[in-house]
């Protein structure tokens, strides 16, 4: 116990001993937070909306007035031909493209329900999409306060996250980012610098068993990742108001077995490199882009191809994302995210053992 | 030497990396108190054996005992009770000079009231009491080599391990490091030393030449150069050296020429060829020139040595 207490002391003066360390810990991760916060969100403001109105009526008017009229769209344009529609779109200065025909007002006077033709700009598939499921919603209103009875009547209800603030989605997510940084890539570098100078093997020629050099390296990487955590809360709660519907001891309780598999990967990859640089170059493209691209955190799990989403089952982020957005927007806890948690932990060990494996060899 | 039971026994310890084989059945007895040198250019297995004594390294052929311990199966042991100085320098130096101390101290279990002591016994051997809140990265580096070596004695090991201690630091400092080993050896602990500085080695009580994995020659510094009959190693003072030089290396019993500034080192195959030498310079450089024996240095030895060594492997 002494003999740990011993070396973290060291560890700790030696972080505090470092002016650079000090803002790449505690000022670093609540940027990071900040500009994905406010840069990662997907919601859609003011689609560019080219209208052509072939109907003149009060009717057609009205319609067009249901569209300028929410914060969605922006009208850019207004064209009398189909043609100078097709261009716009084109060009990119209309993202959707209304076409209200001739004899509109006629069709809806007559209590038939009138078409029109909306078009959107796949090639910006987010835009596109989102313009188009509004553009719906916009029609569907407009249809009721004229009183017609649309041809189906959609209402979808969206649970968790009703207005699906893509904010409230992405920003518990990047917590999981920060961590993974700060505990994986400091643990990597910290134990490789001791190789580098020389002072590991001084280490290993002492009574100190591999094991509690490496318990001594984890500990203080765990302490400050924990406090990393602890200063971007009150960043995505108050700054971004994302609701924590779970408890909050539930939260820290659940990031514990995420933080042993992130440890247990910068062991593992300070056994692979053999300087500082590398194990930096390591930590970002081997072991954090995958990450994100497999879990979840970028795209979906549903749309890759089946091999994809194999290879996701490997992937601790995973897990977490579903512990963080399960805690922060369903409130739920160890009852329903009791398989995560238990398979966080397994990776845990198991990444912890390998590398333990792996150190020793190196030296021996 | 004595007849107390040796610290360090190795016995045909051997040590391969696949193929390459770096320490080749190496055997000797290391006494206590004795400050033993291991002399050997970089790659002749030095490193390697020092890593085996100290529990590092698995030993894979011989065996080894330090303390009485068997390298291979109570390296643990071993580790408790050894002092060791890698080559390359192994403190923290973003910690102070006592911070880096009481950290030693208590890898080794040391603490409280027993690591304080020795912190400040440690301090005043290696004369940087003043230095003690410095970080070690302002020191410089005659101190800091002194710090590591009394950072490895905090637990009074009967015996260092020192892998090349004084690399990259200047003559003085190397100076005064050595009279610190003094000390410590007249003290009881045994100091075993590799070095490849011909002048640290002429400090050791006994020198092991080491040439790719073998142990050439064993004994002390005197005796390493009573091999040598006299008259075997002379000085050639002339006025044009170069050419001198290229005249002697076409010589008959010529075993090395050297040019140290204006003077040739010539050693001899035997001592009867310092007549056909001094001829022969003559005859070069004029009748100014002059040949005179001397005492021969351990490089010369170690020169020699190899070349044996290597005639009788080809």
């Amino acid at each position: 116990m002494r003999t740990l207490l011993n070396i973290l002391v060291k560890e700790l003066l030696q972080l505090r001993r470092d002016p650079k360390i000090l803002p790449i810990l505690f000022i670093a991760p609540v940027f990071q937070l900040i500009i994905l916060g406010y840069a990662a969100t997907t919601d859609v403001r003011r689609v560019e909306l080219a209208v052509c109105d072939l109907d003149h009526t009060a009717a057609s008017r009205e319609l067009v007035a249901g569209f300028t009229r929410s914060t969605y769209f922006k009208r850019t344009a207004a064209v009398d031909a189909q043609p100078a529609l097709d261009e716009l779109i084109r060009s990119g200065a209309a993202k959707i493209a209304l076409t209200i025909p001739a004899g509109f007002a006629a069709e809806r006077s007559a209590g038939r329900p009138g078409s029109v033709q909306v078009l959107a700009d796949g090639s910006d598939a987010m835009t596109g999409t989102l313009g188009l499921s509004y553009a719906v919603g916009v029609l569907q209103e407009a249809s009721a306060a004229a009183g017609v009875r649309p041809l189906v009547d959609l209402r979808p209800v969206v649970l968790y996250n009703p207005d699906l603030i893509s904010r409230d989605y992405m920003v518990p997510a990047t917590l999981s980012m920060i961590i993974m940084v700060m505990t994986m890539m400091l643990t990597a570098m910290a134990l490789v610098r001791e190789s580098e100078i020389g002072t590991m093997e001084q280490l290993l020629v002492t009574p100190l068993t591999p094991g509690q050099v490496i318990v001594g390296k984890l500990i203080p990487f765990a302490l400050v990742g924990s406090v990393e955590v602890l200063t971007a809360l009150p960043v995505v709660l108050f700054l971004f108001q994302v609701p924590l519907r779970g408890s909050l001891p539930t939260l820290l309780a659940l990031t514990a077995p995420f933080m042993l598999c992130t440890l247990g990967l910068g062991l593992l990859i300070s056994t692979m490199a053999h300087t500082q640089q590398q194990a930096m170059m390591l930590t970002a493209f081997v072991f954090i882009l995958p990450q994100m691209l497999l879990s979840g955190f970028a795209f979906p799990i549903q749309n890759m191809p089946e091999l994809f989403q194999f290879l996701t089952y490997l992937v601790p982020l995973r897990y977490y994302l579903v512990i963080l957005r399960g805690v922060f927007l369903k409130g739920v806890g160890f009852a329903v995210l009791w398989p995560e948690a238990l398979t966080l932990l397994g990776m845990g060990v198991a990444i912890l053992l390998l590398a333990r494996l792996r150190f020793h060899r190196r030296l021996g | 030497m004595s007849a107390a039971a040796p610290v360090v026994l190795a016995e045909g310890l051997s040590r391969t990396f696949g193929a390459f084989v770096a320490v080749d059945r190496v055997s000797f007895a290391v006494s206590p108190g004795e400050i033993f040198g291991f002399l050997g250019s970089n790659g002749a297995g030095k490193t390697t054996t020092i890593r085996m004594l100290c529990g590092l390294l698995a030993p894979t052929g011989g065996s080894a005992t330090v303390l009485g311990l068997d390298v291979g199966r109570q390296a643990a042991e071993i580790k408790r009770r050894i002092g060791y100085m890698s080559q390359r320098f192994s403190l923290y130096s973003d910690l102070t000079v006592e911070e880096n101390l009481r950290f030693w101290g208590g890898a080794y279990g040391l603490f409280g009231t027993a690591v304080a002591a020795r912190i400040e016994w440690a301090l005043a051997t290696a004369a940087i009491e003043a230095q003690r809140r410095t970080l070690v990265r302002e020191l410089p580096g005659g101190f800091r080599q002194r710090l590591a070596l009394v950072a490895a004695l905090l637990h009074r090991p009967p015996i260092v391990f020192l892998d090349e201690p004084t690399g990259g630091v200047d003559p003085e400092a190397r100076r005064r490091f050595w009279d610190l080993i003094d000390e410590l050896a007249a003290a009881g602990t045994t100091a075993f030393v590799t070095t490849h500085y011909m002048d640290e080695a002429e400090r050791c009580h006994r020198v092991a030449l080491m040439h790719a994995g073998r142990l050439l020659a064993l004994d002390s510094v005197p005796a390493l150069k009573r091999t040598f009959p006299a008259g075997s190693v002379v000085e050639v003072s002339c006025r044009r050296p170069a050419a001198a030089m290229v005249a002697i290396e076409r010589l008959a019993g010529i075993e090395e020429v050297a040019l140290f500034g204006e003077r040739l080192r010539v050693v001899l195959a035997r001592p009867s060829a310092a007549g056909d030498l001094a001829e022969l310079v003559r005859e070069v450089d004029g009748d100014g020139a002059a040949v005179a024996p001397v005492d021969p240095s351990l490089e010369d030895v170690f020169i020699h040595v190899i070349a044996r060594a290597e005639g009788r492997a080809a």
